[in-house]
């Protein structure tokens, strides 16, 4: 059965399709297609199609990338960490839980100064919660997680397309910027089936070329220069300050850079809509059903929710009635909305937890409930 | 006879290791790290593997191994270095990796990447330095500390219904089917440390043949753990640890 699939899955590559698959396999595929070194994970609901998908593809046999089934997510992050510390494109992928325990290993990835790209298929917490969808790892993944100063450039997906090109995307930021990369997706993107595209397939970089490319990397010293040592420990507490403002530098650099959000029906609106994630095309629909009604909402969504658009989204705000933060947690990146626009207009949330996603309805009734019947 | 006469290359009975760096080391005189460190930067060095060798350093005393042999290295968080040199491996199959923990690191914080990475027989060598007690936490109980030995964390003596028993991890390490050779050593007389060369030797060749994983343990002191003097500890060693870690092989296939 599986040198088939194997056969059947390049045909389609080579013909550039649009295939039907679940936001999960289609990491696995965009991973391979990227020609990602190795991916080391340990499985959890609602992603481990992730790690299914890479066995039964085999890449090992076509492009020489390691898939690996690790003990533990501490494990699995600590592989990557090793992977990534010798210059290879390794990632792993877990599930809110998962994550938590990868939190070590990521912080000193970070602190290390190396790129990865790690996928949170969010479920519902706290403790073993629930399997079904949520966003509520946003102050997890925005805000630090692990211990100590740093950042995760944090990509949200919205669709099976954008888990596949953020693959590419978190893969390419991290090594230019040398920090990991989260792709933090909700659970609906992880399950659902959507129409996709794959990119072309890339070669995998040689041992030369990842020479060339990251001279800091613990390839094995090779003739040619002294011993390169992977480390995030610095007891000389003014060469740890020094580190800790050149990554602060860094993260300055990539706010400016590459900050990314989309924008629907904003100019002309009276309210506006903010929401990451599957949830940003449930506010869409809602959006048309408040037109409906009279209503003119408009939506901003963060694709980057660190770097978060906060000039993007203070400069919509600018004449609105009120904002609605819609997300599938109690309140967490209505934090950083109130940030950006500092108390001069309305700001509510409207979220459902435990797995529960909201209809457009719902949203609506919840616009019209929180912001304008409601107004002091 | 004058002094110039016998500064002689012909003459020289004993080099520094050409792998190890020059500078002073952090350990405590009478530690059993520098020596393993010795032994470690001579088999690389004479097998030919400096440039293709990639170490794993490990949270304990020997964190900072990278600033003394002269290869590539990565500094693992507590007790993943097995982990971080899985993928090290399986990422660059031409080059050999070695892991280098102490017991807290090896048999409490990374028991299951130590048994995991074991089992699944990576091509790697750990080097696992058994010294009893928490060394650079200063000297709190290990999971191999002896029975009635004083820590910090046990001042009157580790006793089973308390802390439960010293754990053999080398011995759990040896009945797996991943690992290829299984040694327990030491390096606390001339002999030993001959010995224990020899050992690591074949743990590396073993790595560069595929063979699955060496594990190769170090019986070691900790005098300023133990709070003894570098002589009496290895006096201690011998009549208390021996006895529950009794040195040899204890697989080799
Ligand atoms: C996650 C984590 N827990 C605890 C520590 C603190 N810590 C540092 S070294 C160490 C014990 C090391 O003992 P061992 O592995 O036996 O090595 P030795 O120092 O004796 O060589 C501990 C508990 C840490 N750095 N990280």
């Amino acid at each position: 059965m599986l040198p088939i699939i194997k056969n059947i899955y390049f045909i389609h590559i080579m013909k550039e399709e649009v295939r039907l698959m679940k936001g999960n396999e289609a990491v696995a595929h965009a991973a391979i297609l990227y020609g990602c070194d190795g991916y080391f994970g340990y499985p959890i609901t609602p992603q481990s199609e992730v790690l299914e998908t890479l066995e039964a593809l085999m890449p090992w046999e076509t492009t020489g990338m390691v898939v690996l089934q690790a003990e533990s997510e501490v494990a699995a992050i600590n592989m990557v960490y090793g992977g990534a510390a010798s210059g290879k494109a390794v990632m792993t992928s877990s599930s809110s839980p998962g994550i938590s325990l990868k939190q070590e290993g990521i912080s000193y990835i970070a602190g290390s100064e190396l790129p990865a790209l790690i996928l949170n298929v969010m479920r519902g917490g706290p403790g073993l919660g629930t399997i079904q969808p949520s966003q509520a790892d946003y102050f997890q993944a925005t805000k630090g997680g692990g211990h100590g100063d740093y950042r995760l450039i944090v990509l949200s997906p919205s669709s099976v397309q954008e888990m596949v090109d953020f693959v590419g995307l978190g893969f390419d930021l991290s090594f230019k910027y040398r920090t990991p990369a989260m792709i933090l997706a909700d659970g609906i993107v992880g399950q659902m089936m959507e129409k996709v595209v794959l990119p072309p397939q890339r070669p995998r970089r040689t041992d030369e070329e990842i020479r060339r490319q990251c001279p800091w990397a613990t390839t094995g010293r090779n003739g040619e220069r002294k011993r390169n040592v992977v480390t995030s420990l610095e007891l000389e507490s003014s060469r740890m300050e020094i580190i800790n403002h050149r990554l602060q530098a860094r993260y300055r650099e990539i706010e400016r850079n590459e900050t990314r959000w989309e924008e629907i029906g904003v100019e002309d609106a009276d309210y506006l809509i903010v929401a990451f994630g599957s949830i940003a095309r449930i506010c869409a629909k809602a959006m048309e059903m408040a037109e409906e009604k009279g209503i003119k909402a408009g939506i901003i969504r963060p694709i980057t929710l660190w770097p978060f658009p906060k000039e993007a989204v203070e400069k919509a705000a600018r004449g609105k009635k009120g904002i609605l933060c819609v997300e599938l947690n109690a309140g967490q990146m209505i934090e950083d909305v109130r940030l950006a626009v500092h108390d001069s207009l309305p700001v509510e949330h409207y979220g459902r937890l435990g797995g529960i996603i909201p209809s457009p309805q719902e949203i609506v009734d919840a616009l019209e409930e929180k912001l304008i019947n409601n107004i002091p | 006879m004058e002094i110039e006469d016998i500064i002689k290359e012909e003459n020289k009975v004993y080099s520094k290791p050409r792998l190890l760096d020059d500078v002073h080391m952090h350990y405590c005189p009478g530690c059993s790290h520098g020596v393993v460190h010795k032994l470690l930067a001579e088999v690389i060095d004479e097998m030919g593997l400096a440039e293709r060798t990639v170490g794993v350093s490990p949270v304990g005393c020997a964190v900072f191994a990278y600033n003394y042999i002269d290869v590539d290295w990565v500094e693992a968080a507590h007790g993943r270095a097995p982990a971080v040199a899985t993928a090290l491996s399986r990422l660059w199959p031409s080059n050999v990796v070695f892991t280098y923990q102490g017991d807290g690191d090896m048999a409490a914080i990374g028991t299951a990447e130590s048994i995991h990475a074991a089992n699944r027989g990576e091509n790697i060598v750990m080097i696992f330095v058994n010294n009893a007690i928490y060394g650079m936490t200063g000297g709190q109980m290990a999971p191999t500390t002896l029975i009635g030995q004083k820590t910090a964390t046990t001042p009157y003596g580790r006793r089973v219904d308390l802390n439960g028993h010293p754990l053999e991890i080398t011995d759990i390490l040896a009945r797996l089917d991943g690992t290829c050779y299984v040694t327990r050593q030491s390096v606390h007389t001339p002999a030993s440390v001959r010995k224990t060369k020899g050992c690591i030797k074949k743990a590396f060749e073993n790595a560069l043949a595929k063979k699955g994983t060496s594990v190769v343990e170090i019986v070691s002191t900790c005098n300023s753990g133990w709070k003894m003097s570098p002589v009496e500890s290895n006096e201690w060693m011998e009549r208390n640890m021996f006895e529950k870690y009794p040195l040899g092989d204890l697989k080799n296939i």
